[in-house]
């Protein structure tokens, strides 16, 4: 046991030897190698600077697109997320919005119109006596945020699928836009509007849905992350031309599937 | 001195006509591997602190990437095609030149334990770059293992929807985040160990570079 360790050992000595000669050498090698090796170095990386530049951010804009094009293509159309039962319930459920629960649009109910506009050939103006005459369905699944989080809730409304068949929309458009009474836009590709579990949702958790959910209603995806889901609808358009939307046209990807 | 000279010069001739101790496919995968590995620690601790999984744990602003959240987002999922196919690149080339089962392989407890001890107490050789000690295979294979871990969790969440068995896999999508950070958490601690090794033998830098 005692010569093979001292046999490494020796080697060991006059590698190191032949390392110092070598680097006593090159002093210009030896501190090239020292800045690769500081975390100094990959730390230029980080803080926001690198983000300011023009260039950069072109390039990630580019790839985000991309991953649109990626997300449409992984998306499966009859994939359904999954539900959950009653007592798996969070609660209470989270109030997120870009504002404080303060500011949340009061809608009055008696005077609301939902307006479909773009692409559609039937009903343009709709009260929420007719809405909510539609079908009805129910849903109990994972409301996913971009930040990580995720929390399960229960939504009652119409698919919104035959919703826009009934209004005679062009269902192949491209996009379906939102504008919303607290100022928010969002836009969906088709393959998610058409969704079976794409709902247009009145109710949360039995009860009509209340304002800090989206009063008189939203749209809900279980199949795209939050911020996708628009709340306190008033107007829903269906184009060909890019809508973007609130947080997109910041910087979050359009497609935002999950 | 005469006689040192003599000793060293022989193998360093031979060395530059014997092929490389890496080869150039290998080194130029371990680089672009170690580019976008890093791209996508620092920007996924940006896109941690927005909810994190753990809430006493917070990542201090000035180590991450991105900017804000959005920011942050649009490098980790640019980061990801780099490190997917630059990985998958790397993966098939190692099994394919067999190179994996010859550098990594056999690999026993044994032999880790010994070279561990070995490490520990300044006795192990790193005279031969050709040949990886058993700690270091253990090493190199736990990070491959683990960032195949990193990049199924993190697919499980971006498309929990849609890859239903990944993220069974996972024990669902709550806990597939869970298993990221932890499988980040690995990695982050095998570069810290990487590079102090790196700098405490620093003719393995100059093989990864040169490939000799």
């Amino acid at each position: 046991m005692k010569t093979p360790d001292r046999k490494i050992a020796t080697l060991d000595r006059a590698a190191i030897l032949a390392d110092a000669r070598r680097e006593l050498d090159m002093p210009s090698r030896r501190l090239f190698g020292k800045r690769l090796l500081t975390l100094g170095g990959l730390s230029l990386l980080t803080g926001c600077s690198i983000t300011d530049d023009e260039s950069v951010n072109h390039f990630l804009s580019a790839v985000s697109r991309l991953n649109d094009r990626a997300q449409a293509f992984l998306f499966d159309p009859n994939r359904l997320a999954p539900t959950y039962s009653e007592s798996q319930l969070t609660r209470p459920f989270p109030f997120n919005a870009f504002y404080g629960i303060d500011d949340v649009p009061e809608v009055n109910g008696g005077d609301y119109r939902l307006k479909l506009s773009g692409l559609v050939t039937g009903q343009r103006v709709w009260t929420l006596p007719e809405l909510y005459a539609l079908p009805h369905a129910e849903q109990i699944t994972r409301h996913i945020c971009v930040e990580g989080w995720s929390a399960i809730g229960h939504w009652g409304g119409t698919p919104f699928a035959g919703f826009l068949r009934r209004v005679g929309a062009d269902t192949t458009a491209k996009y379906v836009g939102f504008r919303c009474a607290d100022d928010y836009y969002e836009s969906i590709d088709m393959p998610t509007a058409l969704h079976p579990q794409t709902l247009l949702t009145f109710d949360y958790d039995g009860e009509r849905l209340p304002a800090k959910y989206g009063y008189p209603m939203k749209l809900r995806m279980p199949t795209k992350l939050g911020y996708k889901n628009p709340k306190h609808i008033v107007e829903i358009f269906v184009t060909n031309t890019y809508p973007g939307g609130y947080w997109v046209d910041q910087g979050y990807n359009w497609f935002g599937g999950s | 001195m005469e006689t040192t000279k003599a000793i060293l010069t022989p193998p360093r001739d031979a060395a530059l006509r014997s092929p490389p101790v890496h080869p150039l496919w290998l080194r130029i995968t371990h680089w672009l591997n170690a580019l976008a590995a890093l791209i996508m620690m620092f920007s996924g601790w940006r896109i941690y602190d927005a909810s994190p999984v753990f809430p006493n744990l917070v990542i201090p602003r000035s180590l991450t990437l991105g900017g804000w959240l959005g920011g942050a987002l649009q490098w980790h999922f640019a980061a990801m095609w780099l490190l997917t196919l630059n990985g998958g690149v790397y993966l098939a080339l190692n099994v394919a030149s067999g190179r994996f089962a010859a550098k990594f392989f056999p690999l026993s407890p044994r032999g880790v334990l010994r070279d561990f001890v070995a490490a520990l107490r300044g006795h192990l050789s790193h005279a031969d770059p050709r040949q990886y000690n058993s700690v270091q295979k253990l090493a190199y294979l736990v990070v491959i293992v683990d960032l195949v871990v990193l990049v199924l969790s993190g697919l499980a969440i971006w498309k929990s929807v849609q890859f239903p068995l990944l993220r069974e896999l996972m024990g669902g999508y709550d806990n597939a985040r869970v298993v990221h950070f932890c499988a980040m958490a690995v990695m982050a601690a095998f570069v810290v160990v990487h590079v102090t090794m790196v700098a405490l033998v620093p003719r393995s830098l100059l093989t990864m570079l040169r490939g000799r």
